[in-house]
Formats: C-alpha cells, sequence, structure tokens
C-alpha cells in the first residue's frame, strides 16, 4: 500500500511541466488557438517526436516506453493545467486504449506502433448527432457489402476532426440497437465520401467537427476485432479515457485556483488584498478541497486503470464525475474572484470556464456518471474489497 | 503508486478478523453495534481489556508500550476489519487517538512507562479538557487556571476552572486539559498542557443534552483539582504547540474506522430507499450517488494522507480532509431523513428517542461545528494553505 507517486512519475511531471511552462504560456496557447485546425502544430510534434509522450503508455513491443496510465495521467494534467490544444488526448487517451482493447496480433501492434512514434493523428468517430456516450446514440452503419463493409451516417463531436489522418468510427449494423451489433473501423480521414465540417465550439481550446460518412467502402482488414462485438472492449477503453480526461480537469482546477489565489494577494480594495477578505478567502479554501478530493479520485482511478482491476468502470466514473463538477466550479469561482477582468476575452479564465464545462459534457456528463454509478452499485458491479 | 495488499498482509487480515468474529459472536455479542458514548459502558469496558489483552487495541504503537508496531497497511487493514465487523465503538478513543500520540511525540520516558501501557491495555480512559464557554473557536482564549503549589505530597498543579464538550468525561480516569500557567498571559502563550486524574473531589462532571436528545458529552468542573508537578507534557507555557499536536492526530488511521461507520449509515440509507421507492427517484439517485462518491473519495483521501504521513509528510489533503467529511455527512443527514419521507418525522420512543436515519440528521449538525468549524477550517486553509493573508485580530 502505497497510495503515491514515485520519485520516476514525479520527475515525469517535473519536467513536463517545466516544458510546457516555457513552450504553452498564455500567449502561445491563444496563438495556437488561431492557427489552422486550432493547435499548435510545432508543439505537437516535439510532444510526440523529441519527448516521445505519445509512446509513454504503450507497451515496448509494440514501440512505447512501456509505462503505464499513472503516467499518462500526470501528463494529461499538465497539459490540463496549460490547456494545450492538441491531437494528444484523442490519439493517445482515447484512440489507443480503443485500439489497443478492440485489436489484436499484428493488426494492434502495427496501429500501436504508429502512434507512439507521434506519426499519425487520429479522430474519434464515437458519437452521434446526440452527443450521447456510447453506444447510445450510435447512428453511423456498417454493411457488409460482399467481401467488403460500407459505412454511411453521420457522426458528431469529433475531436480535431479537421486535423485527423485517421478516423476510429463507431458503427452499428443495420437493424441493431444499444451495445448490439457495434463494430470499430480505422480508415484514413481522406476516404472516398468522408466529409469533415468543422464546428466552432464553446471550447476553443478542443475543436470538433462533424463527420459524414456517404458510402465509405472499407475492407475487412479495416475493421478492428470482430464486427459486431466491440461493445465491451469500447466500454473499457472509454473508462480509460474517461481517467485520463478526469486527470486533465484536475489540472485545469489546480491551475485556476493558483491564478486566482496569486490574484487575491496581489488585488487591493478597500486598502487591503481582496484575499484577506473570509468572503474571498473561503471561496479560495472552497476551491482547494474540491481540488484535492479530485486529485485524489483521478490518481486513485489512474492506478486501478494502469492495474486493470474490476473497480475501473466505478472509479472511472467517480473520477469523471467529480473532478469535471470540481474544475467548472473552480473556473466559475475563479471568474467570480477576478471580477470584471475575469468577464473579458482578453484574461485567460474564461478559457478554462469554457474548457471545464465542455469537459464536463465529453463522454457523459457528471449527472450521467453518477446514474451510471448507481446502477453498477446495484448489479454488484461496484463494490471492492473494502467498501 | 501501489493500490493492493500484500500476501502477508490479507494473512493479518485474516487474523484480525477471524479474532473479532470470535469475540463478537461469542463473549461480547451483545455489545455489536452499540456505538453511543453512554450505552453499556461496563460491558464495553471489558471490550477494551480484551483487545488490549490480545494487543489489538493500539496496534501501531511500539511492543513496549502494549503495541504491535503495525506497519501502516496493517492499521488500515485493521481499521477495516473492526468496522466491518460491527464491533462497539471505542470507549477508549480519546487516549488511543489523542493522549496516546501525543504522550509518544511529547512526552517523557517517565510519562510514557506511566501512561501508555493502561491506555494500550484498555485499563484507563481519557477525556478531553480543550473548550470552555468562552474558548470555542478562538481556542486559544483558555482561562482555565493552572498554578503550581508546594503541598505534602511535593509541587502540585492546582486547577480551576470551567471545560465544556468533554465526551467520555463521565468515566473517564484521566483528562488532558490546556491550561493557563502564567499570570497575566494571552492567547496561546502561557498555556500548559497537564495530565489530571478525574477521581478527585476538585473535578466535577455534569451531563449536557444536546439536540438530539441524548447526553453524550459534559461540562467539567475543576475546583482546586490536582496533579504531580511532573504531570505536564512540553515545558511549562509551551502547551499550545502540544494541544496543536494533539489535534493533528485526529487524522490518523482512526479516519478508516470512521469512513466504515459512514458506510454503514449509507447503506442503511439506501436501504430505506429501496423499502420506500424512493430508490428510483431521479433526485434521490443523483443525491445517493453524491454521498457514494464522497465516501469513496475519502478513502482515498485518507490513504494519499497515511502514504504521505509514513514517509514523514503533511500533504495537503490533511487540510482539507474534516471540513470534506463533515460537510459530507451534513448533507447524508438531509438525505437520510428525505428517504424515510413523513413518518421520518415520528420519533421511535418516548422520550425523544430516534432511529439510526433522524439519528443521522440530528447528530450531523454537530459535524462541522466541533473540532474546528467550517468557518475555522476555510480560515486555516486559506492562511497555511493558500498563504492568503490572516485574520486581523481584535484588540485586548
Amino acid at each position: 500500500m502505497q497510495f503515491a507517486h514515485s520519485e520516476d512519475q514525479q520527475l515525469i511531471r517535473e519536467s513536463a511541466r517545466a516544458f510546457l511552462t516555457a513552450q504553452a504560456s498564455p500567449a502561445q496557447v491563444r496563438a495556437a488557438l488561431a492557427a489552422p485546425c486550432g493547435y499548435d502544430e510545432g508543439l505537437w510534434r516535439r510532444m510526440s517526436g523529441e519527448l516521445g509522450w505519445t509512446g509513454l503508455a504503450i507497451p515496448q513491443d509494440c514501440g512505447g516506453m512501456g509505462l503505464g496510465w499513472v503516467e499518462l495521467c500526470i501528463l494529461q494534467e499538465e497539459q490540463g493545467r496549460r490547456l494545450v490544444a492538441s491531437p494528444f488526448f484523442a490519439t493517445v487517451a482515447l484512440a489507443a486504449p480503443l485500439i489497443d482493447a478492440a485489436a489484436a496480433g499484428a493488426q494492434r501492434q502495427t496501429l500501436l506502433r504508429r502512434i507512439a512514434s507521434g506519426e499519425v493523428r487520429i479522430g474519434c468517430a464515437l458519437s452521434g448527432t446526440d452527443g450521447r456516450p456510447p453506444c447510445a446514440g450510435l447512428s453511423v452503419e456498417l454493411a457488409a457489402a460482399g467481401d467488403a463493409f460500407t459505412l454511411n451516417g453521420v457522426s458528431d463531436f469529433v475531436i480535431h476532426g479537421d486535423a485527423a489522418d485517421l478516423l476510429l468510427v463507431l458503427a452499428r449494423s443495420p437493424g441493431s440497437s444499444g451495445d448490439a451489433g457495434v463494430s470499430v473501423a480505422l480508415i484514413p480521414a481522406t476516404s472516398a465520401g468522408v466529409a469533415v465540417y468543422p464546428h466552432v465550439m464553446l471550447d476553443l481550446t478542443r475543436p470538433m467537427s462533424r463527420v459524414q460518412f456517404a458510402g465509405v467502402r472499407l475492407e475487412r482488414t479495416q475493421l478492428l476485432g470482430e464486427p459486431g462485438t466491440a461493445a465491451a472492449a469500447v466500454h473499457r477503453a472509454l473508462d480509460r479515457a474517461r481517467i485520463a480526461l478526469a486527470s486533465e480537469a484536475l489540472g485545469g482546477a489546480e491551475h485556476v485556483l493558483e491564478i486566482t489565489t496569486e490574484y487575491a494577494k496581489q488585488r487591493i480594495q478597500f486598502g487591503r488584498a481582496i484575499g484577506s477578505f473570509q468572503a474571498i478567502k473561503h471561496r479560495l479554501a472552497d476551491m482547494m478541497i474540491a481540488v484535492e478530493a479530485a486529485k485524489s479520485a483521478a490518481w486513485y482511478a489512474a492506478c486501478v486503470a494502469e492495474q486493470g482491476s474490476e473497480e475501473l468502470a466505478e472509479a472511472a466514473a467517480i473520477a469523471k464525475s467529480y473532478c469535471c463538477d470540481a474544475f467548472f466550479d473552480c473556473a466559475a469561482n475563479a471568474i467570480q474572484i477576478h471580477g470584471g477582468v475575469g468577464f473579458t476575452w482578453e484574461h485567460e479564465v474564461h478559457l478554462y470556464f469554457k474548457r471545464a464545462r465542455a469537459t464536463a459534457t465529453l463522454l457523459g456528463s457528471p449527472a450521467w456518471q453518477r446514474e451510471r454509478l448507481m446502477r453498477l452499485i446495484a448489479s454488484g458491479a461496484a463494490a471492492t474489497p473494502v467498501f | 503508486m501501489q493500490l493492493g495488499f500484500t500476501r502477508d498482509e490479507e494473512r493479518f487480515r485474516d487474523a484480525a478478523a477471524s479474532w473479532l468474529e470470535a469475540q463478537l459472536s461469542g463473549p461480547f455479542r451483545d455489545i455489536r453495534g452499540v456505538s453511543s458514548a453512554s450505552a453499556m459502558l461496563e460491558r464495553r469496558k471489558e471490550w477494551e481489556r480484551a483487545l488490549g489483552a490480545a494487543r489489538w487495541s493500539c496496534i501501531g504503537w511500539p511492543e513496549e508500550y502494549g503495541g504491535r508496531n503495525a506497519s501502516l497497511a496493517e492499521q488500515v487493514i485493521f481499521a477495516e476489519e473492526y468496522a466491518r465487523s460491527g464491533a462497539p465503538g471505542r470507549l477508549g478513543h480519546m487516549g488511543i487517538e489523542l493522549a496516546g500520540p501525543t504522550i509518544l511525540t511529547f512526552g517523557t520516558a517517565a510519562q510514557k512507562q506511566r501512561f501508555l501501557p493502561p491506555i494500550a491495555r484498555g485499563e484507563e480512559f481519557w477525556c478531553q479538557g480543550y473548550s470552555e464557554p468562552n474558548a470555542g473557536s478562538d481556542l486559544a482564549n483558555v482561562r482555565t487556571r493552572a498554578e503550581l503549589r508546594e503541598s505534602a505530597n511535593g509541587a502540585e498543579w492546582v486547577i480551576n476552572g470551567q471545560k465544556v464538550w468533554t465526551s467520555f468525561a463521565h468515566f473517564a480516569d484521566w483528562a488532558f486539559v490546556v491550561c493557563r500557567s502564567e499570570d497575566g498571559s494571552r492567547g496561546h502563550r502561557g498555556l500548559s498542557y497537564l495530565l489530571v486524574p478525574m477521581h478527585q473531589p476538585g473535578v466535577t462532571v455534569r451531563p449536557i443534552r444536546q439536540l438530539t436528545g441524548a447526553a453524550e458529552f459534559n461540562e467539567t468542573f475543576f475546583a482546586d483539582a490536582r496533579t504531580a508537578a511532573t504531570n505536564i507534557v512540553g515545558a511549562a507555557g509551551e502547551g499550545w504547540k502540544v494541544a496543536m499536536g494533539t489535534l493533528s492526530f485526529e487524522r490518523g488511521v482512526s479516519t478508516l474506522a470512521q469512513q466504515m461507520n459512514f458506510r454503514n449509515e449509507l447503506q442503511a440509507i439506501v436501504t430505506a430507499a429501496e423499502a420506500s421507492g424512493l430508490i428510483n427517484d431521479p433526485d434521490i439517485r443523483q443525491r445517493l450517488a453524491h454521498a457514494h462518491i464522497g465516501l469513496k473519495l475519502m478513502r482515498y483521501s485518507a490513504l494519499r494522507m497515511l502514504s504521505a504521513a509514513e514517509a514523514g509528510r503533511l500533504s495537503n489533503e490533511a487540510y482539507t480532509y474534516k471540513i470534506f467529511w463533515a460537510s459530507w455527512r451534513k448533507k447524508l443527514g438531509v438525505l437520510a431523513l428525505d428517504v424515510l419521507g413523513p413518518r421520518g418525522e415520528i420519533a421511535a420512543a418516548d422520550p425523544y428517542q430516534w432511529e439510526l436515519l433522524p439519528r443521522i440528521f440530528l447528530s450531523s449538525r454537530a459535524d462541522t461545528i466541533y473540532g474546528g468549524t467550517n468557518q475555522i477550517q476555510r480560515n486555516i486553509i486559506a492562511e497555511r494553505a493558500l498563504g492568503l493573508p490572516k485574520e486581523p485580530r481584535g484588540g485586548p
């Protein structure tokens, strides 16, 4: 029993923080949002290339460093602190675990190797147009056409869909519903019949697109695993992604707590720092209480994801709901404590507020996670050795 | 990061669980599940002595004082198994969790020899003399006075004053008492931390009835009460530092046992919601899920704190732990009454006696007050952990 990061893990955090402090300053993040596809291509190249972050949690026999989800979640936290906009989450924390769970053998190895090397950016077309987490609401259909298959339909909320080299597509067999008949396909984003329509999103730091599939032809080799049986792998992979997302939210929450505390020490009104008033102090204290509990939630869940324990669904639901709520509350308080300046476009705090809201929505809202948790408890699946 | 337990630790768990089960289905079955501070006192004192005789009482202490030198993991495991077994609430709590660790940290060799073994054997019970009528949140405003005098028994402290909210005082053998020992001193200067025998003519204990209807704590009056000059922990005038040390021990392994009790309360609420059908109400479901999440987060946070403590660090979550659980339980109390519906407001018996769920509703109102109110906790977090400017103090 040792629930603390090791020295090696601390080193990963420290070097990531130093790197992102230098390379993802608020001004650099602003510049990235205005760049084509809304992210800093140079930063992504360095993260994936020279730093090897894309391969950090990928097994060594697949070209990665063979570290685990705890280390990956540390990188997520650090990127969350800086609001780094990049294809990292979608490619490494969402697509990679899904490929890992759904594919096998040489196919799995080849694809993970391409992610580890940083050569591909993957857009994940997992939701239908209503944005509900899979597999509900999934409307893209995969139909057999002789030896091959065709994809038809619309998927939405595809993160960095306009910058993707490959699209990971969840599709269902015609007439199926729920978890039945779900397949995973991986196709080039340039495939004939694919059209990508970027949205202007509430959260400026995580662009999303609608992706239309009109008679897209694919070979059997472009499906991961057995057609129609992917649901279990999808749920497992999504829970790992939720934990990574919760870690990112934790980083954001911690950062807004820090900048708001600093502001409360500097800002003078009525002849004293506003941080000396209990009305402000107590809000900041509440933010810290939420941040500390969010750390416990995210760190514990990262351990569970790494150890592959049966607590995965429960830990993911807890971390996703709690960390996202904590981030939103902290960012909302940050705007309030900054006062008028917090309501300006120029100040960075609104970027965190919007990221917080959008992160909460992604892959199942906090309320959705809590309802899911109740069902897990009722089924006995949330029982752990201790509680 | 390592969440699991080793095979040896699991064997330790089996040993603890089977000892507890044998006792609680055998000689002590009559006190299984008894938790109030005032029920079945004599039987529960026997239980404390049985724990002590089997060395299950203070397992983290050094062996020479009656402990087992148990590792952190073993302490966690024992706390869990203790609560899981439905063993009664620990009457020895104040000695085991507060007085003992304080003496271990700040006491002299002679004090350790004198006081620790009887605590570990379940033979001497303690209570805490901190709060006073005018020293609540402002704990340093202590007025109870201690004066060193020569007497036929040698030098003695003579104590005069009043303490309140002294849980367990009605049966305690000893009290640790913060007194003002320097005339004219103010605030946290000039205080001393004394160990005072309760069974003497100068000590009077009067129960205080709480809003729950029960009387689980007391006010304690000292009128020329005496204790030996050597029964001071730390130097005279430096009791504040020792008292603050005691408060930090409140965040020890016992928090895990407390959580198991919370778990039992939450389980009872879920059962009641199933019975009333409100388990299908979307709002109730969200609140039950919030409660479950909060409980799990307490556990994860406690494991973080304990891991940090074992590495000799005090981590930030230690500042936030008290307000987190206290706020959580207060919400749980409202939920408890909500799942019962209107019938939850009918008492179980006269005079003003309540079943478990309404008791949670009532008793949880104290959680955000004692041990530092939520408002004081927020000040401490803001000033010590976040480094915000200190509250201005009032003049004389």
